[in-house]
């Protein structure tokens, strides 16, 4: 046996899931695609005194895309779902874009979209996604719920603003706007491996072609998925021209603190952020050019 | 060797139902025993290999519910009511090889072998879903499965070459 024991529950009902978390607290792990959990658990990283399956709890793994505006996708909703769903390519092509960067197609078959973001890895794809989307994460507990904004959730390297009694249920992103393009690169050392650092990022334009709206976020950038605030600012209201993309750059190398590790020096990891922003940003413009 | 301190543990059973290779069995699983383990140990399937057992290499890849998933990161007490395909379940008697394995021989798509019950599972879903996959589509289904023999080009051609025959 690898794991230390644990108690094992497949959830029947959102409730029952609730209530087990609310006895349990931080003893209680719930159980999604398990494939950051389950590793942790066979390292003994992780011993909770209980594993809460939310598997059968398939009412939320839907993508929703009814609003106008705007795609809920469920919190147990699969990678493998989400990259085939023809509504995400249409309306989020930032995600569409990244999922095959994202680990291997047996882990996307497994991985969930609410457990990724929920495990908070800074060098992880979809929380640097959801960030430059400034997404809302719905939490539920058995004493209510609320919506927490993308900016608010990641607290930390694999810490969020979920309490011990919360779950993360539902994620809404906005829906690509018209005249909008976004572009999502990293660089790894093999496909599928975690990036040396990536970048997410969306511009939207006027009339005139001008930048309205830059979110530029990067993951393995730092101790949380950083959104370079100023080097999107610095774009609104300018075209998204090559002296503009320069001064970003070197905005975004400010903003972000690598950490550094065996693979990339801090210094490494900085400049190909700077690379990076400047390979993405006018990807990101083009489309936005050829959009509608 | 039992301690004191084995005994306070509460072992925590489930009892499962889980087809595999069409058989269903009826199991009592420890929480904590992984997908992998039970394969092997309880229903002494060793065709399902393991190496890492954190997700990295791809060996324990076995189909469930008719999609590709590593059984190292999988509750044997998850797989209750699920079906599933392991390496033993491909060949459709003892005389003959499925397609990939007869492709994998006649390419040298295989040098030790730990490595290829984990890709013959892989595969298999890939190309139940790509009938004609071409070349960057392959290396990029086998990429979540690591070989340290082969280079991988072997089992490119034997890929390629499964799928024309399953075509034809």
């Amino acid at each position: 046996m690898k794991p230390a024991p644990f108690k094992y529950i497949a959830a029947r009902s959102l409730d029952q899931a609730l209530a087990l978390k609310a006895d349990y607290g931080d003893e209680g792990h719930f159980l999604a695609g398990g494939q950051s959990l389950v590793p942790t658990l066979n390292f003994r990283l992780t011993q909770p005194a209980i594993v809460i399956d939310i598997n059968p709890l398939t009412q939320w793994a839907a993508i929703d895309c009814t609003a106008a505006g705007a795609v809920r996708i469920g919190a147990l909703t699969r990678y493998r779902q989400i990259e085939r769903d023809s509504n995400i390519a249409l309306k989020l092509p930032l995600i569409h874009e990244a999922l095959p960067h994202i680990a291997h197609p047996q882990i996307r078959n497994r991985g969930t979209l609410g457990g990724n973001l929920a495990n908070a890895d800074p060098a992880s794809e979809m929380p640097a996604i959801v960030l430059a989307l400034a997404g809302k994460l719905h939490a539920q507990s058995k004493n209510g719920d609320r919506w927490i904004a993308a900016a608010d959730f990641f607290t930390g390297a694999l810490s969020t603003a979920l309490e011990p009694d919360e779950m993360l249920t539902e994620i809404e992103l906005p829906a690509a706007k018209a005249h909008s393009g976004s572009s999502f690169m990293e660089v790894a050392r093999r496909r599928g491996d975690f990036a040396l650092v990536g970048i997410a990022c969306t511009v939207e334009l006027d009339a005139d072609d001008r930048c309205v709206e830059a979110r530029i976020a990067f993951c393995n950038a730092g101790e949380t998925p950083v959104l370079a605030a100023e080097a999107g600012q610095s774009l609104a209201g300018r075209p998204v021209a090559a002296p503009e993309i320069e001064a970003a750059a070197a905005l975004v190398q400010r903003a972000i603190d690598p950490g550094g590790n065996v693979h990339a020096s801090k210094e490494f990891q900085r400049h190909l952020a700077g690379v990076l922003t400047k390979r993405a940003l006018p990807e990101a413009n083009a489309r936005a050019r050829a959009a509608a | 060797m039992s301690t004191d301190s084995d005994a306070d543990i509460n072992v925590d059973l489930h009892e499962i139902t889980v087809t595999v290779n069409g058989t269903a069995y009826r199991r009592t699983v420890e929480s904590r025993t992984l997908l992998s383990d039970f394969l092997r140990h309880d229903l002494l399937l060793a065709g399902t290999h393991v190496g890492c057992e954190h997700g990295v290499c791809g060996a324990c890849t076995v189909i469930v519910d008719g999609v590709a998933a590593r059984s190292c990161l999988m509750l044997a007490a998850q797989a209750d009511g699920q079906t599933i395909t392991t390496v033993e379940g491909l060949a459709p008697d003892r005389e003959h090889l499925h397609p990939l394995q007869e492709a994998m021989r006649d390419c040298h798509g295989l040098q030790c072998g730990y490595c290829t019950p984990g890709i013959l599972m892989t595969m298999t879903a890939f190309l139940d879903e790509n009938a004609a996959p071409d070349e960057r589509q392959i290396r990029e289904a086998l990429s979540g499965n690591l070989c340290r023999c082969t280079g991988y080009q072997h089992i490119v051609d034997a890929m390629m070459l499964a799928a024309e025959r399953l075509r034809s």
